[in-house]
Parts: structure tokens; C-alpha cells; sequence
């Protein structure tokens, strides 16, 4: 559009955007354009029998259900810790900030077993919740703490930025007026947070629906119980299922998108809200 | 899905902010309170983040050095590391290259379809790692579309180190990117334009004024995406067909020992993962801290790129 408006002073734009879509075609958008042909090698009524199969179906059930606990989890204690990170002083908080970021930098088989040793009948925790009747680790219960873990940073660095930007006016103006403090949480703080709370809970619910590596050691993966739909995916390859595994791909695909448009809708309105140039 | 990843560039030294916020009588809240926020953060803190960490490094231990050691040497454990550090340092260059031309086009340009371009980019990180790896088993598999064809050319992507590099290269695509692309649009270009003015050539003036810029968020991106591309575990599993020796990442050398029950060698192997993630964090901190603390060299950075 421009460039017929400006001279362009600095060199490079047509190599490096040349570049820059030439490996994106090559790495990530044709290799994804060959899960919607691959797809099309099966009649409708075919990818439906595959997508709808009650084994499938008892998988997304799992996944977007626990998916969507552990991100509401996620945001009710994340919005804690990034309150208490930026809000309050303590020993050792630089030290709690800088692991806040754990589950992005461990390797998420790390995560998995570990947790596995943590929430199986003898573990660490497991012994003592196997008593009070609570089995966590090979049931759907352990899919939750897994994508518990792996969601956190999501909400805690989504929202603690926010919360670090407040001006302390607001509140003090809400408080000379006589608002009490927890009402002043409610309506003067909350409304600014609740975009990038929103960003947050969603992100971390993406994060969950995609995720492997920490789930399937405490998921047990018993077929209609503890099964993920990633999971599904790796069953059917491993059957020489390609088409079918390529159905179930799509299914989490289409869902990744339109989680995508939605994250970058919130993102934008966390913008307008905040005005933070993002 | 950017947000959550990237360096917070405007992020006042932290720890100033609780200062700024409990000095104030409106912006306290009674200790009742604030101890009860804090407990409960702190004791989910301590579950759900430290004591994973901790429980790595004890079942690790737990029978003693000799065991944690020998399943560090063990030739299996060795083959597994030089992969994992093969895929990484040939994924983590490519991505830092493919990083800088498209932070370089999309910051110092106008063109039409950018804010495409940038979600395109960012794509790679919310699709599940497991389809990450089917896509390239579909192209290159026995039965995909070059199947036949690199067959007959007897090359191996499949099931070899090929296709577990592939599959890293993916899931580790975006880190460096979207890290440069909000800090380099934040700077803007008039000092490229200005050293282009002077006489320096293209390669002089990324060279000498925009790379000394951009350092930090450059290092900052890197060191993610080799934390992402060592670790990695479901996109590599779907391509790597598992053959000991072979193809084993450390991360799916960790999933063959636990599933036969060694948990002591599975638990040493993931610590050095665990080690790998812990320095990582450090030098991300390090790198926030310098960042943060440099004297920034324009002004505008303020409320830019956050």
C-alpha cells in the first residue's frame, strides 16, 4: 500500500518478507493444508462415523471438559498469585516470580512423570488423599491437575502486567468516596483486569486441549475414562489409521482456530480497556 | 497467543509496584486479608509448581549416586542427549534466522496483510504437539504424498532424526519471532534510516544499530526456544517411531525408562531436563533484569512492546 506512497530508505523488505513466507509455506502452512486433503480422501459420511465414535466422543468430552475446569482454576488462583506478586512484599519473591514460568521451560514428559510420582496411590501426595477415598493419578481427576500445572503461567503472566500498570488514583478516589475495599475490588479493579483475566483463561484453555506429553503418564489412558483427544490421534497412527487420525486432527484444529480468533479478540479489547499497545 | 511468553519490555523493576501499593492506605488491604491471599497463593505455588520440581530431583536420587549416575552414562542415555542436542542446534538457528527477517520486514516495512502474517506465524503454538508431528508424517510417511518419493531416493525422514528435526523446527518456530517483532516495531526505523543516510550499507546497519538493540529480546527468544525444542516431547514422539540408540530425544528416553519401570533411571534422565529448565529460567530472569535496568536507548520504549 505504501510503497507506492514512500521511498523505502532501508533495504532488505523483499528478501526478508520473500524469506519470511517462503519458510512459514514451507514449515507450517502446506504441512497443515495436508490434514484438510488428507481428509478429503474420506466420504462425509466416513469422517463422521470416525469423528463421532463413541471412544472419540467420551475423548473430547474429557478434554475440553477438564480443559475448561483447569483453566477456571487457573484464573481464580493465577489472578491471586499475580495479586500477590505485584501487590505485596515477602521473602523469596523473586525466586516465586522467576518459577512462575516453570511449566513453559520443563519438558512436559518431566512434568508428567513427576507428577505421576506425586498423585499415584503410594506417592508423595496419593498416600494420604488414597484414604479420604480420592484417587487422583489414572483418572480424570489427574488430567486436571496435569493441565492445572501446565495452564498457570498463562493467567499469572497475562494479567500481572495489568495489575503492575494500576494507578493507585483510582482506588484511592473509589476509597474517599466511601467504597469499601472488596467493592472497589469488584468495580474498579475487576473491570480492568477481567480482558486479560479472559485472555488468560483462554490461553490456558488452548494450551490444555492441545496438550500430550504431561498428560498421558497420569491419565492412565483408559478407553471411554481417562483418554484425550490428542491421544486418540496417536492411537489411530499407531494403527496405521491415517485417515482417521487425520479426522480427529481436524476436529482439534477448526477448535484451535477459532480459539485463536478469540484470544486475539480478547487481546485486542484488553488494549482498548487498558490502553496498552499491544 | 502472545502475551504470555514474551519479555514485558515497559515492566517497572519489579517489586518497586508493592511498595508503590502498600505505602497507600487505599490500596492495602487488612492483614486478615492480605495473609489469606497470600497463604492460599503461596500453598498452590508450593503444590502445583514446586513440588514437581522437587519430586524430580529426590526420585532421581533416591537410590543413591551410583544408580543416578549410571543411568546418565548409560549409551542409550548418551545417544539421547547428542540427538536432543542435534535437533536443537540445528532448529533453534533456523527459527533465530527465519526470527530476524520476519521482525525485520514486518517492524521496518508497511504492507498489506501484516496482522495475517503475524497470527500465521504465531500459529504453530496453538496447535497440539501431537498434530504437529502428524502433519509431517502425512507428507513424508510410507503412505504420504512424497512417501513414494523419498523412498526411492532412499532417504529417511520418518521414523529418523530427519523428521524429529522437522517436528522440533515447528513446534519452536514462533519464539524468536514474535519476541522481536513488538520490540523492533517499538523502536521504529529512523535509526536504521539515519546510519542508511550516512553511508552504511544494509548489512552495516543491521550489523551495528539494530542487532545491538534488539540483543536482549534476541537472547531472550533463543533461549525459549531451545528450552521448547530440548524438551519437546509430543510432536517428536509421533515422528520418532521410538528406536533406542537412534532416534530417542532425552525426553523419549525418559518415557521408554519410566514405562519399564525404572523410575530411579527415568527420574535422572528428567533431572538433567529439569536442570536444563531451571537454568533457562535464570538466564530468562537475568536477561528481564538487564533488560529492564539498561538505560533504554530511545525514548518511546515506554509503553512500547509490552
Amino acid at each position: 500500500m505504501s510503497a507506492s506512497r514512500t521511498f523505502r530508505v532501508l533495504p532488505g523488505f523483499h528478501l526478508t518478507l520473500g524469506y519470511t513466507l517462503a519458510y512459514l509455506s514451507l514449515i507450517v502452512l502446506l504441512p497443515l493444508a495436508a490434514v484438510f486433503l488428507k481428509t478429503a480422501s474420506l466420504s462425509i459420511a466416513e469422517f463422521w462415523n470416525v469423528i463421532s465414535a463413541p471412544r472419540v466422543v467420551a475423548s473430547y468430552k474429557l478434554s475440553f471438559g477438564v480443559s475448561l475446569i483447569a483453566a477456571a482454576i487457573n484464573a481464580v488462583f493465577g489472578l491471586m498469585l499475580a495479586w500477590s506478586l505485584v501487590r505485596y512484599s515477602f521473602p523469596g519473591k523473586r525466586f516465586i516470580d522467576a518459577l512462575i514460568d516453570l511449566p513453559f521451560a520443563l519438558p512436559t514428559a518431566v512434568a508428567g512423570i513427576a507428577l505421576t510420582a506425586l498423585y499415584a496411590k503410594n506417592g508423595w501426595i496419593g498416600q494420604y488423599l488414597d484414604p479420604l477415598g480420592i484417587q487422583v493419578a489414572f483418572k480424570p481427576l489427574g488430567v486436571l491437575v496435569a493441565l492445572v500445572f501446565i495452564g498457570l503461567p498463562f493467567v499469572v503472566r497475562t494479567v500481572q502486567p495489568i495489575l503492575e500498570d494500576l494507578d493507585t488514583e483510582l482506588e484511592e478516589a473509589a476509597a474517599s468516596l466511601g467504597a469499601q475495599r472488596w467493592q472497589i475490588f469488584r468495580h474498579v479493579i475487576l473491570p480492568v483486569l477481567l480482558p486479560a483475566l479472559l485472555t488468560g483463561f483462554a490461553l490456558a484453555f488452548a494450551r490444555a486441549v492441545g496438550e500430550y506429553g504431561s498428560v498421558i503418564f497420569i491419565a492412565g489412558n483408559i478407553p471411554m475414562v481417562s483418554e484425550i483427544t490428542p491421544l486418540m490421534i496417536i492411537t489411530k497412527l499407531e494403527q496405521y489409521d491415517y485417515a482417521g487420525a487425520t479426522a480427529i486432527a481436524v476436529v482439534m484444529l477448526v477448535l484451535s482456530f477459532l480459539l485463536l480468533l478469540l484470544i486475539n479478540g480478547l487481546q485486542a479489547w484488553t488494549a482498548k480497556r487498558t490502553g496498552r499497545d499491544r | 497467543m502472545s502475551a504470555a511468553t514474551t519479555l514485558n519490555w515497559a515492566a517497572a523493576p519489579r517489586g518497586n509496584a508493592a511498595v508503590r501499593f502498600e505505602s497507600r492506605e487505599a490500596t492495602r488491604e487488612t492483614p486478615w486479608v492480605k495473609w489469606t491471599i497470600l497463604g492460599i497463593s503461596l500453598t498452590f505455588f508450593a503444590v502445583f509448581l514446586l513440588l514437581p520440581l522437587v519430586a524430580v530431583f529426590v526420585e532421581a536420587l533416591r537410590k543413591g549416586w551410583e544408580t543416578y549416575w549410571s543411568a546418565l552414562i548409560h549409551e542409550d542415555a548418551l545417544s539421547a542427549i547428542m540427538l536432543t542436542l542435534t535437533a536443537a542446534a540445528i532448529s533453534v538457528p533456523l527459527n533465530l534466522v527465519f526470527g530476524v527477517c520476519a521482525a525485520w520486514a514486518i517492524a521496518k516495512f508497511e504492507f498489506r496483510g501484516k496482522h495475517l502474517l503475524i497470527t500465521l506465524i504465531d500459529l504453530p503454538f496453538s496447535v497440539s504437539p501431537v498434530i504437529a508431528g502428524l502433519i509431517y508424517v502425512l507428507i513424508f510417511g510410507a503412505q504420504g504424498w512424497l512417501g513414494p518419493w523419498v523412498a526411492e531416493h532412499d532417504v529417511k525422514i520418518i521414523f529418523a532424526v530427519p523428521g524429529i528435526v522437522l517436528a522440533t523446527v515447528f513446534v519452536t518456530f514462533p519464539f524468536v519471532a514474535r519476541e522481536l517483532i513488538p520490540l523492533m516495531q517499538a523502536q521504529g526505523r529512523e535509526e536504521e534510516e539515519a546510519a542508511i543516510v550516512l553511508g552504511a550499507n544494509g548489512w552495516q546497519t543491521f550489523w551495528y544499530v539494530t542487532l545491538p538493540n534488539i540483543k536482549w529480546g534476541l537472547l531472550y527468544g533463543v533461549i525459549l526456544c531451545n528450552a521448547r525444542a530440548m524438551g519437546e516431547f509430543g510432536a517428536v514422539s509421533v515422528v520418532s517411531g521410538h528406536i533406542r540408540g537412534q532416534t530417542n530425544t532425552l525426553p523419549l528416553h525418559v518415557e521408554i525408562l519410566y514405562n519399564e519401570y525404572q523410575f530411579a533411571a527415568a527420574f535422572a534422565v528428567a533431572s538433567l531436563l529439569a536442570l536444563l529448565a531451571l537454568v533457562t529460567l535464570a538466564i530468562k530472569t537475568w536477561v528481564e533484569h538487564r533488560a529492564c535496568s539498561a538505560p533504554p536507548s530511545r525514548e518511546p520504549r515506554q509503553d512500547a512492546a509490552s
